[in-house]
């Protein structure tokens, strides 16, 4: 299996659910380490709290699993001491985009020499189901148990607007188009983000009536469209669809470019 | 030798004296009364080629310190009242990964926003015991300017020794003041600097010990160092086993607390005299002042320089002669419940409390000297 040497095999099997598609999400991560041929002394995880942040510590990388929303300071902060190191966030949906909000767009907007992967199952799985800001309205959890009244972020449309200079959607239906997704932000200077949609099963399916983990991956199949393609689709025909693919592409001055700049500046001799 | 003499602000000396320190990182967020120190730092570390960083808020300051240390970094954060609040889970966090990292915490009026520009001591227990959980603390409380940027340094050397956070517990008047400040530019003050592994080989993150502490890899290098503050086993992987996190437990309070005898610094000044007084920061300075002013032969003095660990028998040596105790605080008793349950079963102790932001004048500490003096007759 590619990435399968990344893996720490004495801290498996996992705490995840059998059906989790949080496995799939690491596992596109390994392969695009494999692919791109990253040692272990050239990369740091990092991650917050929750189901997915787990993730980091499956691997033999140099790894921190650190407070519930506070992996992206974290991240900066190793970041601008080891800025030679490539340094990934593996963070889940509250993590990232409720506690975790404010560091979120933050880091955006200084674009920060980090990626981040947001495995985005829609729901608190940790903690038993609960409603996320990523939780589609209506949907249930047991937070919402008639069903959530609350709209959801765009997460594409929020990191674009706070300054990301590269994001993508993906989900794990889509296993290749995320490795490739993953290998071009990993590849990258400044902020770099992913949200990848990934199934929960257990919480998310059963309580909004999927009945298997394979069942849950077909609907990204059947809702998921690639952006190119929804240019030339009508507003009726994408009503619930997600559009998928790479949004944002830019290439601007990184916070770490930015920073050595100005300490030549500074410190000239 | 070659001294250098100047008038500095207390927060300039606490900048200094962590560059001074080795500082390489400093990340805040602006409040008063701290802001000084921030200022002061994000024009002399980048001159050195270290990094000043002003995060989003309080939250994001106290885990980068946390995040930039455990990659190697000499990491500290200033802040006071309400950031400090905010930062008790980023606190809590360093105890249990064992990050070494400093906080300067400039004490104001609370609770809450309270008297942004105002003095107070009201954080001396929530510098003990604000995070949750139980966890070992190490609190300075400097008096002067010069013992901002001492004490500065000593903190640093403590965070390192220890893997631990340092809170260097000072207030907004010793913060603001401006005073003499002496010492010698060529000489080097001893610094120490956390242990880091010999070889690769069998390494685990909380694997070797020395006197209790850790020896640690930097995130970076490569040692596949694993790092969480949930209950973790010595390869630095999560457990719930009741005898691993008991152990865990048990030593991170351990490895400081040992040591308390040797932590707890005290100045004494006319320790025979019957009446002494228990006092810390600004408040000792009004001790002082009335000491200087005028002739109290059985007054005496004991400033603590350390607050926390507390060393109960320390205490005790030193004031077991006395027929009264007083401890004056800028709060409404909190030094006073210590110095109470370690010697008020034997000596009467009393609290000449302040709150409100204004300092203890010395006629108001002259005139409890008295009290007590005819309350004695």
């Amino acid at each position: 299996m590619r990435g399968e040497k990344y893996l720490n095999n004495d801290r498996i099997p996992s705490i995840w659910c059998p059906g989790c598609g949080n496995g799939i999400v690491l596992h596109a991560m390994l392969t695009a380490l494999e692919d791109l041929n990253i040692n272990t002394e050239d990369l740091v995880f990092v991650s917050g709290i929750g189901c997915s942040s787990r993730s980091s510590t499956y691997t033999i990388f140099d790894n921190i699993h650190t407070l519930h929303g506070r992996a992206i300071p974290i991240a900066t902060a190793i970041k601008l001491m080891r800025p030679d190191k490539k340094v990934v966030i593996m963070s889940g949906d509250g993590d990232a985009l409720a506690i975790g909000g404010n560091h979120l767009i933050h880091a955006a907007r200084r674009n920060m020499d980090l990626t981040l992967i947001i495995f985005n199952n829609s729901i608190y799985g940790m903690t038993g189901g609960q409603v996320s800001p990523l939780t589609p309205s209506g949907k249930k959890g047991t937070t919402a148990t008639q069903g959530t009244i609350e709209e959801q972020f765009d997460t594409v449309k929020l990191l674009a607007g706070a300054g990301a200079s590269y994001v993508a959607r993906s989900g794990t239906y889509y296993f290749q188009a995320t490795v490739k997704y993953m290998k071009k932000a990993l590849s990258r200077q400044g902020f770099s983000a992913i949200e990848v949609f990934t199934q929960c099963p257990i919480y998310f399916g059963r309580l909004n009536q999927f009945k298997t983990p394979a069942q849950m991956m077909l609907w990204q199949k059947e809702n998921m469209i690639l952006k190119e393609k929804a240019e030339k689709m009508s507003p009726e025909e994408l009503s619930g669809k997600i559009l998928i693919g790479e949004f944002v592409e830019e290439d601007r001055m990184s916070y770490i470019q930015k920073k050595e700049l100005k300490l030549k500046e500074i410190c000239k001799p | 030798m070659k001294i250098f003499k100047d008038i500095w602000q207390g927060a300039e000396a606490c900048a200094h004296g962590a560059m001074k320190a080795g500082l390489d990182f400093f990340a805040g967020y602006p409040i008063t009364p701290s802001t000084e120190v921030a200022e002061h730092l994000s024009n002399l570390l980048p001159k050195k080629g270290k990094t000043f960083i002003q995060m989003e808020d309080e939250i994001a300051s106290i885990v980068a310190i946390v995040g930039a240390s455990m990659a190697g970094a000499k990491a500290m954060t200033a802040t006071s009242g309400p950031g400090f609040s905010l930062m008790q889970e980023g606190i809590g966090y360093a105890c249990m990964v064992e990050a070494p990292i400093v906080i300067c915490n400039v004490m104001r009026g609370g609770p809450s926003t309270g008297l942004p520009t105002k003095v107070s001591q009201g954080d001396v227990m929530q510098a003990k015991w604000g995070t949750h959980g139980d966890h070992p603390s190490i609190v300075l409380s400097p008096a002067s300017v010069q013992e901002m940027y001492d004490m500065t340094i000593q903190a640093f050397n403590l965070a390192e020794r220890f893997r631990n956070p340092v809170i260097l517990l000072t207030d907004e008047t010793i913060t603001h003041m401006r005073e003499k400040i002496e010492f010698d530019t060529e000489a080097t003050p001893t610094l120490i600097n956390r242990t880091y592994p010999s070889s690769k080989e069998n390494y685990q993150p909380y694997g070797q010990l020395i006197d209790d502490v850790p020896v640690m890899a930097n995130l970076g290098d490569g040692y596949g160092t694993s790092i969480t503050a949930l209950s973790h086993l010595s390869d630095g992987f999560q457990t719930a086993d009741y005898q691993v996190s008991r152990d865990l437990i048990e030593r991170l309070s351990r490895k400081v607390d040992k040591h308390a005898k040797d932590l707890f610094e005290l100045e004494v000044w006319n320790g025979d005299a019957p009446t002494m007084i228990v006092c810390y920061g600004i408040s000792a300075r009004t001790v002082q002042a009335l000491m200087a002013r005028e002739n109290h032969p059985n007054v005496g003095m004991i400033r603590l320089k350390t607050l926390f660990p507390f060393h109960d028998e320390s205490l005790w040596e030193k004031v077991k002669h006395a027929h009264h105790i007083i401890v004056p605080e800028l709060n409404l008793g909190q030094i006073y419940l210590e110095v109470q349950r370690t010697v008020g079963h034997r000596i009467p102790v009393s609290l000449l409390s302040k709150t409100g932001g204004n300092l203890i004048n010395p006629d108001e500490l002259s005139n409890e000297i008295e009290r007590i003096s005819k309350h004695a007759r």
